[in-house]
């Protein structure tokens, strides 16, 4: 490819740019942890990354750092090219973790709106979002209900919903099928790669299934632990890239990427079948 | 229906026990020729109800009317100085002490001294001894409730870059109803209580606790328990209301999305 000249002359600003970050936690009378080191990561407009190792490798700690719910010990890290408090105050992000963490007293569409009514938009704007949104998640018929007549995958769906709120350019996305069964986890993948298709927003996505790594993603970042590092970035070729759908599970491209993802997480050339699930 | 059932069992196993107990409770009387002033039939008791049941009533919406005083005051009161705390630690750190001594102070044994600040002829006084029953634990418990913020609901607001009055608003204190409710359910059978005892120290007459020492003065036993009845009653009243909304306004809590 011969972009070079292209990329000098429109300077791109990245969605999220972290350059030589560390994360050390200390706490009184504990050894401290080492959660980052030297964590390099640059995240373009529009981009599906995901963030992939064994637990404890500071996935989440990355995450929050991005979110500014956590600060660096070291480095820099800017979202759109602000600094990440500046993002999280402009509301640059929506984000969904592994927990759906919606307000039980509110009804679906009350914490869609959540965000928006925090931040001033009147009651007929939030309702007609609100509305696009169910409807974008599948889950028109249930504006009214409450979270719990909900199920698991439905709870996460309006999480993610609420995370779009906004329009966000970017989403950050902490395990958020991780409760959910399997089926329900690929059917949920599936409307995450339309929704993302349709929105165009960068997404950040921690994950612990290969996978589900491979399906969604243009690139998979392979972290290991003890202190948390970037073992990896591995570009993912698919074809058809622009409509993955149920049938791309079942490609033999896909596997070979399931099969480079998972030489790279265990460091050795993998032993399992084909295509074997390894979460 | 399973549950229609369920609450038939629920109903019927203690109406039936009741029935039971007063029954052996009369064939006791009965059997031993128990004296009406160690303790009268519940036949004689019902009797003596029924009979006076318009001065019952009346001493009942006395008694009850100042508990619900209490309640109301000393449950505003509560829940406001705890969310004042759970927002300003100085707030806190001022209150922390006057309620565990209040906490510890026989409320009641206040009554005397509040008629004669607040005149022995109006309720006041009575209210403000179930107001100051009511604080202690809707004050507890809604404190405790605001401090069981769930770690992503507050990464949530942090997102959203909301204000703490914002987030007080929307997470903490919606998250802690049930807490203020639980609260509020044992203050209802304080507040009754309070405002009962209140009345054995002095007042206008009236009400349920000064019916029962007068008729008790008079040897009037029969008539005596017949206010003690009705003061069972408003506090069965307190306490079934206030646990049949808590019931309802945290309907959508259980599960912990
Ligand atoms: N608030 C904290 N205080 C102290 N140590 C922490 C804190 N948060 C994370 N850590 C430590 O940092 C390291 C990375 O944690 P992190 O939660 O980012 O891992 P993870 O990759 O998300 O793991 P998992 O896949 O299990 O979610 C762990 O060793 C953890 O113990
Ligand atoms: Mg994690």
């Amino acid at each position: 490819m011969s972009e070079a000249s292209a990329t000098a002359a429109v300077q791109v600003t990245a969605a999220v740019q972290v350059t030589g970050v560390d994360k050390v936690f200390t706490a009184k009378r504990k050894p401290s942890v080492t959660a980052l080191d030297s964590i390099d990561l640059t995240v373009a407009p529009g981009e599906f990354v995901s963030l992939i190792g064994p637990s404890g490798c500071g996935k989440s700690t990355l995450l929050r750092l991005i979110a500014d719910l956590d600060t660096p010990s070291a480095g820099t890290l800017t979202v759109f090219g602000k600094t990440a408090r500046q993002a999280r105050i402009d509301q640059e992000y929506g984000i969904a973790f592994q927990q759906s963490g919606l307000l039980p007293w509110r009804t679906v569409a009350a914490n869609i709106e959540l965000p928006l009514e925090l931040h001033g938009v009147n009651a007929a704007g939030r309702r007609k979002r609100s509305a696009e949104l169910l409807a974008l998640v599948g889950l028109g018929d249930f504006a009214e209900s409450y979270p719990d007549q909900l199920s698991g995958g439905m709870q996460q769906r309006v999480a993610i919903a609420r995370a779009l709120a906004e329009s966000p350019r970017l989403l950050l996305m902490d395990e958020p099928f991780g409760a959910l069964d399997e089926m329900t986890r690929e059917r949920m993948q599936t409307e995450l790669v339309r929704i993302t298709g349709e929105t165009g927003a960068a997404v950040v996505f921690v994950t612990h299934s290969i996978p589900e790594a491979v399906f969604l993603s243009n690139r998979v970042v392979v972290m290991s632990p003890r202190p948390g590092r970037i073992r990896d970035i591995l570009g993912i070729t698919l074809p058809g890239t622009a409509d993955r759908d149920e049938h791309l599970r079942e490609d033999e491209a896909f596997f070979e990427n399931v099969s480079r993802v998972r030489e790279l997480l265990h460091g050795e050339a993998p032993v399992g079948i084909k295509g074997v699930e390894n979460r | 229906m399973r549950t229609s059932a369920g609450t038939l069992r629920t109903v019927l196993a203690p109406v039936l026990l009741g029935v039971v107990a007063l029954a052996l409770w009369q064939l006791l009387v009965v059997a031993f020729d128990i004296k009406p002033f160690i303790v009268p039939g519940p036949l004689a008791i019902g009797t003596e109800f029924g009979d006076n049941i318009a001065s019952v009533v009346a001493g009942a919406l006395v008694t009850g009317g100042n508990a619900l005083v209490g309640l109301v005051i000393g449950g505003v009161v509560g829940i406001l100085f705890a969310v004042l705390a759970a927002l300003a630690r100085v707030v806190d750190e001022l209150t922390a002490g006057i309620v565990a001594a209040l906490a510890v102070v026989p409320i009641v044994a206040l009554a005397p001294v509040l008629y004669t600040m607040f005149g022995a002829g109006a309720e006041t006084a009575r209210q403000l001894v179930a107001a100051l029953a009511v604080f202690i634990p809707v004050y507890i418990n809604t404190l405790r409730g605001l401090r069981q913020v769930r770690p992503v609901h507050r990464d949530l607001m942090h997102v959203y870059a909301a204000s703490a009055w914002q987030t007080t608003r929307t997470v903490t204190v919606p998250g802690a109803l049930p807490f203020i409710f639980t609260g509020l359910r044992i203050a209802s059978s304080l507040a009754v209580i309070s405002a009962l005892i209140a009345e054995y120290f002095g007042g206008p007459v009236g009400g349920l606790g000064k019916s029962i020492t007068s008729a008790a003065s008079s040897s009037n036993y029969n008539l005596a328990w017949a206010y003690v009845l009705g003061a069972i009653i408003v506090g069965l009243v307190f306490y079934c209301v206030t646990l049949a909304i808590e019931t309802f306004a945290t309907r959508h809590y259980k599960p912990r999305t």
